[in-house]
């Protein structure tokens, strides 16, 4: 083909303007000023939209295309095998550990930062950031230099023959440490805004502690919890960098799913690398959609 | 139950909310605490129901040292001013909730608990809510279904942080009488803390004024309006008309020149003239030991008219407001003289 692009472009402005000419003058005829103009709103649209597709769709559909691109029982047998099982197992172990250390502390830190008031409490807040601010890999290096063989707990570990870096609990550490923000920084707004006084209502009605946290506080945040929760889990599955550098690359022992997926693809087994990534992929559109449904509920909680 | 409070005092940091307060409520009693906001009435609420604690001072219910109990332990019920309804619980789970939270040996039964939330719910006038949520109801229809809750566990006291403060006027109005005649019906010792004078004086058996932490002046709602103690009081109940005055030899003065009033045996030096709006006669053109002064504005629909009169002083002038239910006989830019027929002379405190 041997057209040439600025005229064609050139048409194209024209055809828009003959076809959209009359829309737009009744449009301006309309005008109450503070809408943007037609073509406005859908060039932004457009380019929007566009972007979306090159960047996020495309990829998206091709992980899952190159995953089933040898069919679907090299697919099943790619994540069937007993590395790649016992990669997701162990992801899955480092979630559930991490989601239920954060429901508990993040909660904890939570009513501490909003119901109290204490000296310092400014500084826990931004410490509650730091594993957002961090690079994750500073985040594995930290255990590293806490807990190996180097490290300043490292001999003792040794001597009494636990095994915390390059091990199942490096990893759970390392997890539990990128994703502690998420809870905490759900609750903190939610429950600042909500006060204390429903709390106080509990307990001048006679209710102990423990019911006026369980039956008052907890159901006033269940949906923001929920929430920090689906982030924890999502980021939790997900993490590459700060388990990357306290696993030791074990197959079938200290390898979670993102980082059997590079193994498998520096092996070029890019097939099965898919594969495996298909399904963290998947987790992602789950966690999508639950994110959508859950920031209807807490927007209807905090009206 | 009876109510003492002796020498309670709180400070939040640097800030005295409450210094060294003494206070009885009886049995029975409908108290306000009636005062501007950082008074401290609602710090000495909070610290009856067990909310705040005092740095130093007693409480007692009855013969009972209050500060040893908790407040899940105090039996007080508390209204806040923002209602606090449990968001997630039905209306009726609201009101069971002081029931249900029981230990187990002291928890009614289920028909026992349905019972009486029923009987709440028909004294508050709100049966028909019973299954509803918390945001499907009115601000008014809200604090009474905290109310009901509040009082759902029998309590010995009932407090009320200024229970009708979020609401709009005329739900106000009504449900103040509404709780006045509650109070008849049950007569629980009750506190209320309330900035509104008109509150405290139409629903109070006794107000407490309070500032600056300090109990200022104790009686029935008569009493703080027609007799009060202090030119605070004058002037924070009811409309009142505040003069700076020297007094010298049983002579009062305003700005240098004399004002044919008695100086009610205050003592020499400087003083605060207090009288009410409607107690300060007008007449046209200067009189000797009259306030002389000129007419700026003529206002006022209904029943009674207001005039504000600036009254020249050496350092500029003096706005003071009056009202007569008489047509008055004087025109804007006029020169008038007033004259109190009844005031009250306080002397200055140190303070």
């Amino acid at each position: 083909m041997s057209f040439n692009p600025v005229i064609q472009s050139q048409e194209t402005v024209d055809l828009l303007a003959t076809s959209f000419a009359p829309a737009l003058v009744m449009h301006r005829s309309r005008r109450d000023g503070r809408a943007d103009p037609l073509w406005l709103q859908w060039t932004l649209t457009g380019v929007a939209l566009f972007f979306l597709t090159i960047f996020i769709v495309i990829p998206l559909v091709n992980v899952f295309a190159q995953a089933l691109a040898k069919g679907v029982a090299a697919y099943v047998a790619a994540i069937s095998h007993p590395d790649a099982l016992a990669a997701i197992w162990l992801t899955v172990v480092a979630a559930v550990v991490a989601v239920v250390l954060n429901v508990v502390f993040g909660t904890i830190t939570a009513w501490a930062i909003t119901k109290y008031e204490f000296r310092g409490k400014s500084l826990l807040i931004s410490l509650v950031d730091l594993p957002f601010s961090v690079s994750p890999v500073i985040s594995g290096l930290v255990f590293i230099l806490l807990f190996g063989a180097q490290g300043y707990f490292g001999p003792w570990l040794q001597d009494n023959d636990i095994k915390i870096v390059f091990a199942v609990p490096g990893i759970i550490l390392a997890t539990v440490f990128v994703t502690f923000p998420f809870v905490a920084r759900e609750l903190i707004p939610l429950m600042r805004e909500q006060g204390i006084q429903d709390e106080e209502a509990a307990l001048s009605l006679g209710a102990s502690g423990l019911r006026t946290f369980f039956r008052v506080t907890l159901p006033n945040v269940k949906w923001a919890l929920l929430y920090g929760v689906l982030l924890t889990n999502a980021r939790a599955m997900g993490e590459f960098g700060a388990v990357s550098v306290v696993s030791g690359h074990i197959r079938g022992e200290t390898n979670t799913m993102p980082l059997h997926i590079e193994i498998l693809y520096n092996e070029y087994q890019f097939m099965a690398a898919f594969a495996v990534a298909s399904l963290l992929a998947f987790l992602a559109l789950v966690t999508l959609v639950a994110k959508v449904v859950l920031e209807k509920r807490i927007a209807r909680t905090t009206r | 139950m009876k109510i003492g409070i002796q020498n309670v005092t709180k400070r939040f940091d640097a800030f005295v909310a409450l210094d060294r307060v003494n206070l009885d409520i009886h049995s029975g009693e409908l108290v306000a605490l009636l005062g501007p906001s950082g008074s401290g009435k609602t710090t000495l609420l909070r610290i009856m129901a067990g909310l705040d604690w005092p740095d130093s001072g007693s409480v007692w219910f009855g013969g009972e040292n209050a500060l040893a109990l908790g407040a899940a332990e105090r039996h007080v019920g508390f209204v806040f001013q923002h209602y606090a309804l449990f968001r997630h619980m039905t209306v009726f789970e609201n009101v069971a909730f002081g029931l249900r939270a029981r230990p187990r040996h002291q928890r009614p039964s289920e028909p026992a608990i349905r019972k009486r939330v029923g009987d709440l719910l028909d004294l508050v006038q709100l049966s028909w809510t019973a299954q509803r949520y918390p945001d499907q109801l009115s601000g008014g229809q809200r604090q009474r279904i905290a109310l009901a809750r509040a009082l759902a566990v029998e309590p010995r006291v009932l407090l009320l942080d200024e229970p009708f403060g979020a609401l709009d006027a005329k739900v106000r109005k009504e449900l103040r009488r509404w709780l006045r005649t509650l109070h008849e019906d049950i007569q629980i010792t009750s506190v209320f803390v309330t900035h509104d004078q008109e509150e405290a004086l139409e629903v109070a058996d006794r107000v407490v004024v309070l500032d600056k932490g300090h109990i200022i002046q104790t009686g029935t709602p008569q009493q703080v309006h027609d007799r009060p103690t202090s030119s605070f009081v004058h002037e924070f109940i009811g409309d009142s008309v505040a003069l700076p005055v020297t007094v010298t030899g049983g002579e009062v003065r305003f700005d240098g020149s004399p004002i044919a009033i008695d100086a009610q045996g205050v003592p020499d030096g400087g003083a605060t003239l207090c009288a009410r709006p409607y107690d300060i006669a007008i007449h046209a053109g200067s009189i000797a030991g009259g306030l002389t002064g000129e007419v700026r504005r003529l206002y006022g629909l209904g029943a009674l008219r207001r005039a504000e009169v600036a009254l020249r002083t050496a350092s500029g002038e003096h706005l003071v407001e009056i009202s007569t239910p008489r047509a008055l006989p004087v025109g804007v830019g006029q020169i008038v003289s007033l004259a109190p027929q009844s005031y009250r002379l306080f002397p200055l405190t140190a303070a």
